[in-house]
């Protein structure tokens, strides 16, 4: 214990000595770090934080529901589901191939273009389209993996009991499935919260965005870093109860266990 | 009085491999008959054929005289009002104890929860583990979660119940208590076909006792007639084995 915080402080030492011995470090100091700019900035960025949350809430909700679905249709047999089965395979391909920046500029200059309204909707609403489409791929397929780790015995025992096939889904396998993958979906869910910011290259007037207009006005990159601050303390609490919640997993699959 | 089960004729082959070769069965309401024969000789396939979780090849079965190997006839309908245990329990590990027992009753059978739960509560206080109601099926021994799969094949009180080697993934100290179960629900009445191995029970429980080898009935008979003079030469054979 008295060795790691003293291993600790010496290497936190070094590491700031030779930050600061560095020539250019007062330069950058005063660009990067400079607290006037920070409050000066804080109220517009924190402003874009809240849209970026929004956005969040909203395509996090949008994910759950059409990955399930895809995770669902992917795992339907018969030959009758053929089609729907190579769609679904299809969509999962394509956007967990697309870099999200491409389906980001796709949907939000391509969409408004189809004309399906007669004003261009806000930016931040085809951001969040995006979002789910590029995420919906990814955590479908953890989905996927859950469902099919539900052993074939489970779905047996429901049907003996006359549940039809969408019940047994609905009220066994897909239960069981989303425990087994929760660790991997809140990794997912990390993973998203930051990529919402990426919605700035619509135009939508977010954290980074704000962050980009203020860096602009000042000739100092200070918000930047103000920005990424506010990000990484909205994703460390979910980091941690991902961390939390793997390890209770593992606990208690090991106590079952004899070795 | 028709049977209350009736096979004819079953087969059923899986990829060249004939695992039935024609079945005739019947089993009158209240029987209790046991399927013996060894590893692979059909007994599970058979059950499995009676649940409609396999589709026959040919023949048919006669469920209170309803065919319900007719194509027209829903599977789901047919399973609600048959109770299967399997060897390794198979209870929802997501589900309490009493969500276990209610769960057909509430979705396939349109009870309400509280009375499904009265019931569930009445099962379970007959096997004793009334007060395990919310406990989550890995609290349990390997005997209780057993006896919790049988009394939720029984919750919704179906016209037959098919036990497939309920005892087999027990630990020998708990077969005991399942298999003391199984006797009471056959002193009540109740229509069982079991597939087993375990000899003493069934020559204790059973009305009848059905040998199958290789796919097909070798002989059938009371138990005393089955297990004390055997006609057949394969059931002599195969008895031999559990008895030395």
């Amino acid at each position: 214990m008295l060795i790691a915080a003293l291993s600790t402080i010496a290497f936190a030492a070094l590491a700031w000595f030779t930050l600061l011995s560095t020539p250019g470090w007062t330069r950058v100091q005063q660009t990067f770090f400079d607290p006037a700019v920070a409050v000066q900035a804080w109220p517009r960025v924190f402003q874009g934080l809240l849209l970026n949350l929004t956005v969040l809430v909203f395509a996090a909700a949008g994910v759950l529901v059409l990955s399930i679905v895809l995770a669902t249709v992917r795992t339907l047999r018969g030959p009758v589901f053929f089609p729907l089965r190579v769609l679904a395979a299809g969509y999962t391909d394509v956007f967990r191939g697309l870099p999200l920046i491409i389906v980001l500029y796709l949907v939000g200059f391509g969409v408004p273009g189809l004309g399906f309204t007669a004003e261009r909707p806000p930016a931040a609403v085809l951001g969040t389209v995006a979002l789910i489409l590029t995420y919906s791929a990814y955590v479908s397929e953890v989905f996927r993996a859950g469902i099919e780790a539900v052993h074939p015995s489970q779905r047996l025992a429901a049907r003996s009991l006359g549940l039809s096939h969408a019940q047994t889904l609905r009220l066994v396998v897909l239960p069981q499935a989303v425990r087994k993958v929760t660790p991997a979906l809140m990794n997912d869910f990390v993973a998203m919260q930051k990529d919402v910011g990426l919605i700035s290259v619509l135009g939508a007037v977010d954290a980074v965005r704000a962050a980009q207009i203020q860096t602009a006005a000042s000739f100092n990159f200070t918000p930047y870093v103000l920005a990424g601050l506010l990000f990484v303390l909205l994703a460390l609490p979910m980091i941690r109860l991902t961390d939390w919640y793997s390890a209770r997993m593992r606990a208690r699959e090991q106590a079952g266990a004899i070795v | 009085m028709t049977a209350l089960l009736r096979l004819d004729g079953i087969r059923k082959s899986f990829g060249g491999t004939e695992v039935l070769r024609g079945i005739d069965l019947e089993v009158a309401e209240g029987d209790v008959v046991a399927l013996i024969g060894a590893s692979g000789s059909g007994k599970s396939t058979l059950l499995r054929v009676v649940n409609l979780l396999e589709r026959v090849d040919d023949g048919q079965v006669f469920l209170r005289g309803e065919d319900i190997t007719d194509p027209k006839v829903k599977p789901d309908r047919v399973r609600a009002r048959i109770g299967v245990v399997f060897q390794h329990f198979n209870l929802f590990p997501h589900l309490s104890v009493l969500d276990n027992v209610t769960l057909a009753a509430r979705h396939v059978h349109g009870v309400s929860r509280r009375d499904a739960e009265t019931r569930a509560k009445e099962l379970l206080d007959r096997i004793g583990l009334a007060d395990r109601g919310s406990a989550f099926p890995d609290r349990l021994s390997g005997g209780q979660q057993q006896r919790v799969a049988i009394v939720r094949a029984l919750a919704t009180d179906p016209d037959l119940l098919l036990l497939d080697e309920i005892t087999s993934a027990l630990d020998p100290m708990l077969v005991g208590e399942v298999l003391s179960l199984v006797r009471d629900l056959a002193d009540g009445g109740t229509t069982i076909v079991m597939a087993t191995h375990e000899m003493a029970f069934a020559r204790d429980v059973a009305d009848r006792v059905v040998f199958l080898d290789g796919g097909e009935i070798a002989e059938q008979g009371s138990p005393e007639q089955l297990f004390g003079s055997p006609r057949d030469e394969r059931t002599r054979t195969f008895l031999a084995r559990f008895s030395s």
